[in-house]
């Protein structure tokens, strides 16, 4: 069920909240033990949120398109009075003494929530592997990864067990899941969402955003976390009207067969709709990794130093050596890449300056098998840590807003996602671009 | 610092630290910090002193899991 289908049923007196929140509940109980979705399920406060959400509903207070919804919240974020673990022995005994500014406008929209997901220890990584709380799995095929930092979050939507839920993404970590789990992810334009109550990865690159079930649903849970909860879902852009880029060069250098078939298939749909299609290159893609590996290193390690000295032992392994690589990097090449990054910034403009949106895949990838350290990719073995984020994280890195669209299923029945990149400071206009082209992109 | 001081005297530390397990990361690290320096797109003048490793091709340059 939709946001957006809860929402009319909600208001026909059809359901109320308190039932959808206890169908949740229940599929929790089923499926969480298979997917290891959620960290902390919080039953009782959904159901007493839940029932005050009907009371009010049917006392003539309408807090708009979020009311009674029951959301799941990646467990980076704080909730007040919920610990936030952030998949990390480091965090234990940890309980938010307050609710991050966006889960406060989402209160304020009459959002329910029904738990706390598994990420990626720190949301420092594509595959969420290295948490305290063991690997959550992909509903589409439980052997393999859903993706990550907001893997849990992207599960629990893919299975039923939330109708939506809030992710956050450094590099990819909203995108890359939903595309593995086959749902929207929205990444909006950078700062517009506070990350105040978030605990940070990167406080240059993070953003929070919904993955939902649908780019309508993404707008309606992206204006709640604004703080604007009436606000309706954009008309969409006139299909024949619209204009994207691909930018072949780097994007769609090296990608999976059935990616790139599910790609193309989805843009012969949108011309044959009238959708304009241009190919287009941005100069410097190709240099983002050691750019944002140089910030995003810095930022996290800088964050984690005391912990590091002070209790080594409670991180994963893989991520305490991370961190720690990220403590040498040098100041002078910090620099470098912050000089790169505004150059990008630029090459990304332009590239938007006569289009609506770039258009390009997700994910170079379908879900990788969870333990796999190659892939195979038109013929060669390429490892998987280095394919995960080669599509996304130049959009973290210019801040411009980008949105994945579920784009079919591989023989094997795995998603396959495309993404639409904004200009920045114009998510509206991203998700009106989106919602012109959601169901030519789905097929 | 070139970066081949700088990688010599990283695993150095982390060695002293007693964190041996380092060094292949600190290796991808400085092949990311030659590919960065020698890049035009920051607009600063080259620094082409650069990591020679034996590992090459600019895929192993993304060493992170990171998101």
């Amino acid at each position: 069920m939709t946001i957006e289908e809860f929402g009319r049923r909600l208001r026909a007196r059809e359901i109320t909240s308190a039932d959808i929140v206890e169908q949740c509940l229940d599929r929790i109980h089923t499926e969480n033990p298979r997917l290891n979705a959620f960290i902390h399920v919080m039953g009782d406060e959904a159901r007493q949120r839940a029932r005050q959400a009907d009371e009010e509903l049917a006392a003539g207070r309408d807090r708009g398109p979020l009311h009674g919804v029951p959301l799941s919240v990646k467990d980076l974020i704080d909730i007040r009075g919920v610990p936030t673990t952030a998949a990390s022995r480091v965090r234990e005994g940890h309980i938010a003494e307050r609710d991050a500014p966006a889960i406060a406008h989402l209160v304020e929209a009459g959002a329910v929530f029904i738990g706390k997901t598994n990420l990626h220890e720190f949301a420092f990584g594509t595959t969420n592997e290295d948490s305290a709380y063991g690997p959550s799995h992909n509903p589409h095929d439980r052997a393999r990864s859903p993706g990550g930092s907001s893997g849990g979050s992207a599960a629990s939507v893919a299975a039923g067990m939330a109708l939506a839920t809030i992710g956050t993404d450094t590099g990819g970590s909203v995108r890359i899941p939903a595309a593995a789990c086959g749902i929207v992810g929205l990444k909006p334009s950078l700062g517009e969402i506070s990350t105040a109550g978030v605990v940070p990865l990167s406080h240059t690159f993070d953003h929070v955003g919904p993955l939902t079930q649908t780019v309508a649903d993404a707008a309606l849970t992206y204006h709640a976390l604004l703080g604007d909860p009436a606000a309706a879902v954009p008309a969409p852009m006139p299909v024949a009207g619209v204009r994207l880029a691909v930018p072949r060069p780097y994007f769609c250098d090296l990608l999976d067969d059935e990616v790139r078939e599910r790609f193309e298939e989805a843009l012969e749909r949108l011309r044959a709709m009238g959708v304009r299609i241009d190919d287009i290159e941005i100069p410097h893609a190709a240099d983002v990794a050691p750019i944002y590996l140089h910030i995003q290193l810095a930022d996290a390690s800088a964050y984690h130093a005391a912990t590091l000295e002070a209790m080594p032992e409670r991180y994963t392994e893989a991520v305490r050596l991370r961190l720690e690589m990220g403590r040498y990097v040098l100041a002078e090449d910090y620099v470098r890449a912050l000089a790169g990054r505004d150059a990008l910034v630029r090459e990304v403009d332009a590239a938007l300056a006569q289009h609506d949106a770039l258009v390009l895949p997700s994910l170079a990838i379908p879900a990788p098998l969870i333990g796999a350290t190659t892939v195979q990719i038109a013929g060669t073995s390429q490892p998987v840590r280095n394919v995960m984020l080669r599509l996304t994280q130049l959009f973290n890195v210019t801040g411009h807003p980008a949105i994945s669209i579920p784009a079919g299923l591989t023989q094997r029945g795995l998603p396959c996602g495309v993404q639409l990149v904004g200009r920045r400071g114009q998510t509206d206009a991203l998700l009106r671009v989106a919602l012109a082209s959601e169901a030519l992109i789905r097929g | 610092m070139t970066v081949e001081a700088w990688l010599r005297a990283a695993i150095a530390d982390a060695e002293e630290r007693r964190l041996p397990e380092l060094k292949p990361l600190l290796e991808a690290l400085a092949k990311a910090t030659t590919a960065l320096r020698q890049s035009s797109v920051t607009g600063l003048p080259s620094s082409v002193s650069g990591y020679q490793s034996s590992v090459g091709g600019h895929q192993s340059l993304e060493t992170g899991r990171q998101s």
